[in-house]
């Protein structure tokens, strides 16, 4: 069954569009938030677990100061009050991976709240970049569940599963989740503002170090809440909450979509229900999940066995000394370091491929040469496979060893191509694949003085002209050699040796 | 045969600080000890049903350890050999530890509770888990899946709740010193009952973590013993941080085993004694309380007055809501801790006939699992937190809280500490309150305050009531970390009730038919 769709612009000529957005942040400490077990991605299920993050009757929580930390840190650079006295609370509801049935998080009193974050997307005019201002409501902290595995039936769904596995390696892991106040005004560029909302936070995160921020990986998760209004009406529709968004590209088409889903049905003189919604990263749309009239009655109340956080004055103003330079801040840094446009920045944040480009120059590429790599050949590789660049599995080593192979004439733009081939399919260092691959190079005079030969003899009327002084003809010739040489022949070397033997 | 029965059952009759001082001058071994408690187990459980799981053979191995220490003179506290019994309550690593609970059947914990931790560490050999009511819910331990306890004075009634088991254990001279838990009055009250004592230390003065928490605001841990001295020893043991538990209070402790022979012996006057106006001579006006409870209460105060105390009346008005206040706080924590008892991993599971999904075997695992009085307080609870009740409910009763540590507060600027009768009566009988809920609540009602408030008591034997020559309790309160002042007080009063009767209560205590059988 599929969902009827307005087409986005209609759906703008009619409606005005709403967001709001929850980001769920891992962080990055050595431990869980509320016992000693390792908080590290992997492992085999079910091997970083203890009396307290399995539940077991009689453990108790303590709350991790690292953690806590690193909540103030991000509250701070979102421009958060940190609170004087917080405490954390249980929500509680059943699930068969939250081992206790109920989630120690916090409730009215967050840890941060009251908070912005600049936004910076492409002008409306199309000429340099414009600042959209997002609202952020709180961050608050939390523990994750466990993981289930639905063995069985066909969509990897509960619905259908013959049984679940459950792993609570992931259980009890320190969450940071930053949900914005409703994001309005957005209109057409409400995909957009989302995609790069999470973008940005994305990066603000890295730089502050407090998260290992792949999306791919779920270290960043989003879910993106969407409602529309009649044009103009200035008020809230009913909204749908859509998760399982884990990628920068998945965030803008979800809002998109959702945007004209609900626009079709709203035209149509329909009602939204209000409900949770799952994204299809292959097929693109969204799916109906679990009501939430079905009585989302948490039952919140204060966690009795933790104390109230009250970081002190000293600690706050200590921890805002450790901020990092902030992305806004540091993009125009690096921008007037790199020499790039206005629009070659604003391309390469586009394209989620900043830390990568910095990173590529930081390993000795120019940083003409990293972006080249990034937006050409890797953003077409990454929209090729449906992920995000940063998630496409080359290093930002590997394409500055690249390049550093063809600034020393091993091997050229082409056959550089063919090493990210072999990167992408695992087949070692960029050297080890020159290597194996036998792409270096050839610029020997022996070889090459062979092929040349060869294809004189095979084009004799190219050959005349040439001796008759058009040398522009000699083109076709170091084609032909390139071709003899499948590409890898020291094209300059072969237009001499050529001029060499015809004049 | 009889001679040398004769021989271990008198070790059975000593108590704790007794048996450490034998153990001490080489009259006996740590094994000999926790043979002849064994030994009484087996003759009188029969009758007395205090425990759930016996661990004879790890409870001689820990005393065969603690001999070998002790040959070696390396000796880990003072009452290293001397065996304890533990309330099923508390994780004991690879015994069972069910809450008196079917739907904990067969879990057995992979690790300690931070006390049992503790206990192990002093060399006190656990001879096994005593009973409770189901998940500490109830105040006569009727409410146990496993069946009953019988109070040692008389079988035919309840030894108190939900720790029955410790206290007639102890009363019994199965186990000369045992631990405890009290939400609301669990260790007082059958200490009351069974002409025991019994101490509920300030909150957060003993670690929880491996208590199975009914609710965790109120939960602590505590001595269950035959005098106040050997509360004394044993909280010194457990007691201290736990960097597991985030409650736990920093402070030490106050030196709580000097302060026992410091208030048996040393001078008593000056010592403000407070009584609680509304659990007291406004009580003894009102229903249900027992005339010979009332009549021990008042003849343990004269006691004191004559060694010198001032006893003044205090009045802490806030304390009549404290029995409505508990009944939401206590359900509310408890709904939210029971949750975890889903039938997924451990404990309990039955699965229902058909093709059952996981939320079906979750109903059908917790309706098999628990109790009625323990889905009682699961509604309640849920009912209590639930939206648009909330504010009505748990965050009233929170008020009420304050209050009462206020009232607490205003009467400890008077006096140094707080009396009162510790429960309303004696045992009653089997069965008489198991279909009136409320009667059964209102046993806790001078009990509770402390919970609440989070204030350390005690409550030792102040005699037996006239009307059925049953034990009755005197509870002393003080201030939060002043536990000192308990062990002060009530080993004052102990020297003075145990000089006028001319021994120990429970000298007075019926011989078990099952003891000679």
């Amino acid at each position: 069954m599929s969902d009827t769709l307005l087409s986005f612009e209609e759906s703008l000529e009619k409606f005005d569009p709403a967001m709001g957005l929850e980001v769920h942040v891992e962080l990055n400490t050595n431990t869980k938030m509320f016992c000693g077990c390792p908080a590290v991605f992997g492992g085999e299920p079910n091997t970083q677990t203890c009396p307290t993050c399995l539940g077991l009757p009689g453990a108790m929580p303590a709350v991790n100061a690292k953690a806590v930390e690193s909540a103030m840190r991000i509250g701070l650079a979102l421009n958060c009050e940190i609170a004087e006295w917080c405490r954390f609370a249980r929500k509680n509801y059943f699930y068969p991976d939250m081992p206790k049935n109920f989630q120690t998080s916090q409730y009215d009193e967050p840890i941060a709240f009251d908070g912005y974050l600049d936004v910076e997307i492409p002008a409306r005019s199309g000429e340099g970049t414009e600042t959209f201002r997002v609202d952020i409501e709180r961050a608050h902290m939390e523990e994750d569940t466990g993981k289930s595995l639905h063995v069985g039936g066909a969509t990897g769904r509960i619905q259908g599963a013959d049984h679940s596995l459950v792993d609570y390696n992931r259980a009890g892991i320190p969450l940071i989740e930053i949900v914005t106040k409703p994001i309005m005004g957005s209109r057409e560029k409400a995909p957009e503002i989302a995609k790069a909302y999470v973008a940005q936070l994305r990066e603000l995160i890295v730089a502050l170090g407090v998260s290992d921020a792949r999306m791919d990986q779920g270290s960043i998760r989003a879910d993106v809440n969407l409602s529309l209004a009649p044009a103009g009406s200035g008020g809230l529709g009913t909204r749908t909450e859509t998760k399982n968004v884990n990628s920068l590209r998945s965030v803008e088409r979800a809002v998109r979509y959702e945007m004209q889903r609900h626009a079709a049905i709203l035209d149509e003189g329909g009602s939204i229900l209000q409900e949770t919604r799952h994204w299809q990263e292959d097929s693109g749309v969204t799916l109906s999940g679990r009501p939430k009239s079905d009585a989302d009655d948490y039952r919140y109340f204060p966690e009795p066995d933790l104390v109230p956080v009250a970081p002190s004055r000293e600690w706050v103003e200590e921890l805002r000394g450790t901020l990092p330079e902030l992305p806004r801040e540091k993009r125009a840094r690096l921008q007037k370091e790199w020499g790039f446009s206005d629009l070659e920045m604003r391309d390469t944040v586009g394209a989620g491929a900043l830390g990568l480009v910095e990173e590529t120059i930081g390993a000795g590429a120019s940083p003409q040469a990293a972006r080249k790599w990034w937006l050409s050949d890797m953003a077409r590789r990454a929209n090729e496979k449906g992920v995000d660049v940063a998630d496409l599995g080359v290093a930002p080593t590997d394409v500055a060893r690249v390049q550093e192979l063809v600034d020393e004439g091993r091997i050229n733009d082409k056959l550089a191509r063919q090493v990210f081939d072999g990167l992408l399919a695992g087949e070692g260092t960029p050297d080890e694949i020159v290597a194996a691959r036998g792409l270096e190079i050839v610029s020997d005079d022996g070889a090459l003085g062979a092929a040349v030969d060869k294809a004189i003899e095979a084009n004799p009327d190219v050959a005349d002209k040439i001796r008759d002084g058009k040398v522009a003809a000699a083109g076709a010739l170091i084609g032909a050699v390139m071709k003899e040489m499948r590409g890898q022949a020291d094209a300059g070397r072969v237009r001499e040796l050529i001029l060499e033997r015809l004049s | 045969m009889s001679e040398s029965r004769t021989s271990m059952s008198d070790w059975t009759r000593k108590t704790g600080a007794e048996l450490a001082d034998a153990l001490a001058a080489g009259e006996t071994t740590s094994v000999e000890l926790t043979q002849a408690h064994l030994d009484r187990i087996a003759a009188v459980e029969g009758a007395i049903h205090a425990f759930l799981h016996v661990d004879a053979a790890g409870a001689l191995a820990q005393a065969a350890e603690s001999d070998a220490r002790r040959s070696d003179g390396d000796l880990r506290s003072p009452l290293d050999g001397v065996p304890i019994a533990v309330k099923d309550i508390l994780t004991t690593t690879g015994l069972p530890t069910t809450c008196g609970s079917k739907i904990l059947e067969g879990w057995i914990p992979p690790y300690d509770a931070t006390v049992v931790t503790k206990l192990k560490d002093a060399g006190l050999p656990i001879l096994g888990k005593t009973n409770m009511d189901e998940f500490a819910m109830g105040s006569s331990t009727e409410h146990s899946a496993y069946g009953p306890t019988h109070n040692p004075w008389d079988l035919d009634r309840i030894p108190g709740g939900s720790g029955g088991g410790s206290a007639a254990a102890v009363a019994a001279f199965e186990a000369p010193i045992a631990l405890g838990t009290d939400t609301g009055g669990s260790i007082r009250q059958p200490g009351a009952v069974t002409g025991t004592v019994g101490v509920k230390p300030t909150y957060g003065g003993i670690s929880r973590y491996g208590l199975v928490a009914m609710a965790n605001s109120l939960d602590q841990v505590g001595p269950v013993t035959r005098t106040v001295l050997d509360s004394a020893l044993l909280h010194e043991i457990v007691g201290g941080h736990d960097p597991r538990d985030s409650t736990s209070v920093d402070p030490p402790l106050p030196a709580l085993v000097e302060a026992a022979p410091q208030g048996a012996t040393g001078d008593r006057s000056g010592v403000r004694v407070g009584v609680i106006t509304e659990l007291g001579r406004e009580a003894s006006a009102g229903s249900g309380w027992q005339a010979g409870v009332l009549a021990r209460f008042q003849e343990s105060l004269d006691l004191l007055v004559e060694a010198g105390a001032e006893v003044v009346e205090v009045s802490c008005p806030n304390f009549v809501h404290a029995l409505a206040a508990y009944y939401l706080i206590m359900p509310s924590e408890a709904s939210s801790n029971l949750a975890k008892f889903d039938a997924m991993r451990y404990g309990l599971r039955v699965v229902p006939e058909g093709d059952p999904s996981a939320e079906d075997v979750m109903r059908a695992s917790r309706d098999a699992g628990f109790g009625d009085e323990v889905k009682r307080r699961i509604i309640l609870g849920t009912y209590a937190l639930s939206s648009g009740y909330y504010d009505a409910y748990y965050g009233q009763a929170q008020k009420v809280r304050t209050l009462i540590g206020r009232d607490f507060d205003a009467a400890f600027e008077q006096v140094d500490v707080l009396v009162s009768p510790t429960a309303p009566t004696t045992a009653f009988k089997l069965g008489e309150k198991l279909d009136d809920p409320v009667a059964m609540y209102l046993n806790d009602l001078a009990t509770i305050p402390a919970n609440l408030a989070g204030v350390p008591g005690i409550s030792l034997p102040s005699g037996l009531a006239d009307e059925d020559g049953l034990p009755a309790g005197f509870q002393v309160l003080a201030p939060a970390l002043a536990d000192d002042r308990l062990y002060r007080v009530g080993a004052a009063l102990e020297a003075l009730l145990e000089k006028k009767w001319g021994g120990a209560i429970l000298d007075r205590a019926p011989e078990l038919k099952g003891a000679d059988a």
